[in-house]
């Protein structure tokens, strides 16, 4: 992103040593040529992209793991509170605007300043339209007290997308007593109980990377996917962390296509002042690249979220 | 010999030498010419100072620890009845290893090298006029004293509450280790997590630019003459190190932002009171933390092999080697992160797994060592204060690595888990070889830097005191620990008294020694001689340029030739400087003529 903005350092020529005049007023100091600072720029660019896939593996990493460890649980989650259709629509809308993105990118490169400008014009549609879809699925999911962290257990009579009635969960089917749930204040956590009472023996617990973890999982019985009503009591416990993982992915990237936005408006801005021409279009290039890998891990994203029943 | 015939086949070595006056130290005055200043050697500068005021502060902290650990009991606080306060103590010491932990790791050790070194002489090795993204770099800088921020906060957050009793929101102190392993630091500890994880997530940004930058650097502005395997072995280590900062410290990064999730947002992905699974945690901080092992000592090994070459006036042993290795290093490190967590409750097989990938790490690391040991062989070696770090390097880093192959032995590391014997080993890696790779660099490039000569004198008396006092400190503790004595212990049993004792006594002769390398430093900046363009001889590439370099580095790119063709520069009494060699060495004895040169200073 900001090696996009080391192309014109101050005091160019002034301090230029050989003495010969830059032709590119953009030619920082440094560079030999404007096609060894286009190389390094756009080099850097996606070593920078290297770190974000490695960001967003963390996350992809923790999926897998409570993936293999909870199949049920994302069935069930997915198809009950997901929906394909807005997911499925936010992917072309996406993909869409890796298109204007990428033709923004040609014109740059063509000096067509006014099929750059429309071309971003586009691509910041499609972001805004991006967003306006998540924020509608994020309101659903709030309006049905599913949010990250422990909020779902505690709103059993959720709305349900499909239309089907679930009956309210019986108490027996609490996976713990009240005592054992940590209260809120972490502050005085450990006040009451011991820490053995709260870390549940491993057999209740997650089977993560531990020697339980060959164990296989119990075989689905039916092609569906499983109502609240099948999952075990363990399964139960798992709904919420397979909401924090859904929020905190989307939101990550939800969080990169805001900054995508930014850097499309910036470079827009720079468009109408007519700065980028075939000799120069490095920013329009860069943020180019950084658009497709927000498209890129949407790709990702919709699948193992949208399209797991 | 190649070493020979490649020393004889290189044109004689060319300077570029400019009036000492304009140079980058005076170039621009004013506070904002340095604050904002695109200049790599400024922003090393900058570096060096925020990094420097950071290892005082773990420095100090250490001296707490060790000071605590005088006595067998918890003796240090008293209440207002002058009785003793144990609990506070306690509270107190948990404090002070974790931040000595996280200040020395997140603040010092891994940006050291790099970012102080690196800024300063990676362009210059070059001969470039700046690293490939000046703003990126300045930007790095201040994303880390953003970082760092976070961490001063916490500190003063310990501090406040506990001597005054004032709490700052989220702050109080740091008791988790450096390590911040859940659920601990994510359910009951008090202290300030939040805070000093966002630091450490803020600060591995600056890490990630830095290393974004050196690659592109690397690739990008080598100069004419300069192909990958010509470039000195501090860029291929540096190059190493940067490819583990972009590969592993975004890891880092989401696992911290997900230990603030967790301790604000309550997602259950850590703690299993909520769903979660801690080995998970451990799993994710460990690829990171791993790696960052090998972050904190690449490019250490990196200054060894220039130095350990200039002061043996013998071409580098083994040069595609020690490259390779690097790299080796590199990549192996990702794979050897279950280490940490043999008994932790991760399966027999993945243990057995992790142990051999472990040990095979030590094939690189050993090709490094015994190329510089043939290095020094038959070499004319002068013990100049460099040399003598370098030397220690060699020694301290062997015994941590060889210590490092008990722990990765699966049935040693039951008993040796969390006892001194572990923190004697990482010591002796961190401190002891990294930290020693730093001075030596230091104490090698500070006539560049600077400009000006430091003591010598000054300069070994304190490189033994160092060394001294790093052994006394931390060999005692090898033995405790194979006697049983668990680290992170403010109390011990009464047996443990002689290690504690020898180990705080030897903590505080290097706490001297490193104080008297800072006077030496603060009295050469003051009033330290002139410095020549090249004072040890050496040829690479920074070494052509005056001392301290102009602004713009070169007038005219450099054409690099062998870095480690010393042939190339013969020895100027009235200077005390070296010069490129007039006379065309002996081409048929070439490498004799300079294992036999009189060394007449």
């Amino acid at each position: 992103m900001s090696t996009a903005t080391d192309t014109h350092g101050p005091a160019v020529a002034e301090h230029d040593a050989s003495g010969h005049v830059h032709h590119s007023p953009h030619l920082a100091h440094h560079f030999d040529s404007p096609e060894q600072q286009f190389m390094s720029a756009k080099l850097g660019m996606w070593v920078f992209l290297g770190t974000e896939i490695l960001m967003f593996g963390g996350l992809f990493c923790a999926y897998s793991v409570y993936r293999r460890s909870h199949p049920l649980v994302f069935e069930f989650a997915a198809d009950e509170y997901l929906s394909t259709p807005l997911g499925a629509l936010n992917t072309i809308i996406l993909i869409s605007s890796s298109l204007t993105m990428a033709w923004g990118v040609r014109c740059a490169q063509l000096t067509q300043k006014a099929g750059l400008i429309v071309c971003l014009i586009l691509t910041l549609m499609g972001a805004c339209g991006f967003m306006v879809v998540k924020t509608i699925e994020y309101t659903r999911k709030w309006d049905e007290h599913v949010f990250v962290g422990e909020m779902f257990e505690k709103n059993p009579n959720r709305y349900i997308i499909t239309g089907t009635t679930v009956p309210p969960k019986a108490p027996t089917s609490s996976p713990l007593p009240a005592t054992l749930t940590p209260p809120p204040n972490v502050a005085d956590g450990n006040a009451g109980t011991s820490d053995v009472a709260i870390i549940r023996p491993i057999t209740a617990g997650p089977a993560g990377i531990s020697p339980d973890y060959l164990v296989p999982p119990a075989p689905v019985a039916e092609e569906r996917s499983p109502t609240y009503e099948q999952l075990s009591a363990a399964d139960k416990k798992e709904v919420s962390t397979f909401f924090s993982i859904y929020f905190l992915m989307t939101g990550l990237h939800g969080i990169h296509v805001l900054v995508g936005m930014g850097l499309i408006t910036w470079i827009l801005i720079r468009a109408t002042k007519n700065e980028f021409s075939s000799e120069y279009f490095t920013p329009v290039d860069l943020v180019g690249l950084y658009w497709h890998l927000v498209d890129l891990i949407w790709i990702f994203l919709f699948p193992l979220l949208y399209l797991i029943h | 010999m190649s070493s020979s015939s490649i020393s004889t086949a290189a044109p004689p070595a060319q300077i570029y030498l400019s009036p000492p006056e304009d140079n980058y130290l005076t170039h621009d005055k004013g506070i904002k010419s340095w604050i904002f200043t695109l200049d790599h050697k400024r922003i090393g500068i900058m570096y060096m100072m925020a990094i420097l005021s950071f290892f005082f502060v773990g420095g100090m902290f250490a001296m707490l620890l060790r000071t605590e650990l005088l006595w067998p009991t918890a003796w240090m606080i008293h209440d207002a009845y002058g009785k003793v306060d144990t609990e506070s103590t306690l509270t107190f010491y948990n404090n002070m290893f974790t931040l000595h932990g996280a200040v020395m790791v997140f603040l010092f050790i891994i940006p050291a090298i790099p970012a102080i070194l690196g800024n300063l002489i990676l362009p210059l090795m070059l001969g470039a006029k700046d690293v490939a993204f000046p703003r990126l770099n300045l930007m790095s800088l201040w994303v880390y004293w953003i970082g760092a921020s976070f961490f001063l906060y916490v500190l003063l957050g310990g501090v406040l509450s506990s001597g005054f009793g004032i709490h700052l929101p989220g702050g109080m102190g740091l008791d988790t280790g450096w390590t911040f392993y859940a659920p601990y630091s994510t359910t009951k500890s008090l202290a300030g997590v939040v805070p000093a994880t966002f630091g450490a997530f803020v600060v591995g940004f600056s890490s990630i630019l830095t290393g974004v930058n050196f690659v592109t650097t690397l690739h990008i502005l080598r100069p004419k003459g300069m192909t990958w395997f010509r470039m000195p072995l501090f860029l291929w280590a540096l190059y190493a190190t940067s490819i583990i900062q972009i590969l592993a410290t975004p890891v880092l990064a989401i696992t911290l932002l997900l230990v603030i999730a967790e301790r604000v947002l309550r997602v259950g992905i850590f703690d299993p009171a909520i769903g979660g699974d801690p080995i998970l945690y451990q799993h994710f901080f460990w690829f990171y933390s791993h790696p960052a092992v090998y972050i904190m000592i690449l490019p250490g090994m990196g200054v060894i092999s220039e130095v350990i070459s200039v002061f043996s006036r013998k071409h580098i042993f083994g040069y595609n080697f020690i490259a390779f290795s690097s790299i080796a290093i590199a990549l192996l490190g990702f794979l050897v992160w279950g280490h940490h967590m043999f008994v932790s409750g991760q399966s027999a097989l993945t243990d057995s797994i992790f142990s051999l990938l472990t040990f095979s790490v030590a094939i690189p690391s050993a090709v490094k060592v015994f190329n510089w040991i043939a290095t020094l062989y038959n070499g004319s070696i002068r013990f100049k204060t460099p040399m003598l770090y370098a030397l220690g390097f060699i020694l301290l880093f062997t015994i941590g690595g060889l210590t490092g192959l008990f722990l990765g032995a699966l049935s040693m590391d039951v008993p040796l888990h969390d006892t001194y014997f572990v923190v004697a080993h990482f010591h002796y890696v961190m401190m002891g070889s990294m930290l020693f790779a730093f001075l030596a660099g230091m104490y090698y490039w500070f006539p560049k830097i600077f400009g000006k000569m430091y003591s010598e004198k000054v300069g070994r008396i304190a490189a033994l005191m160092v060394f001294t006092g790093f052994n006394l400190a931390f060999f005692p503790q090898f033995i405790a620990g194979t006697k049983g004595m668990p680290r992170r212990w403010a109390t011990y049993p009464e047996k443990y008294v002689v290690y504690h004792r020898t180990s705080t006594c030897g903590a505080y002769l290097m706490g001297l020694g490193l104080l008297t390398v800072a006077g030496n430093w603060a009295h050469a900046l003051r009033r330290g001689p002139k410095a020549p363009p090249n004072p040890w001889g050496a040829n690479t590439l920074e070494w052509h340029c005056s001392s301290p370099p102009p602004y713009y580095n070169f007038k005219k790119t450099p054409v690099a030739d062998d870095p480690y063709n010393l042939g190339a520069w013969e020895y100027e009494s009235p200077t005390e400087g070296w010069i490129p060699r007039h006379t065309a060495p002996d081409p048929s004895n070439a490498t004799t003529a300079d294992r036999t040169r009189p060394v007449t200073h």
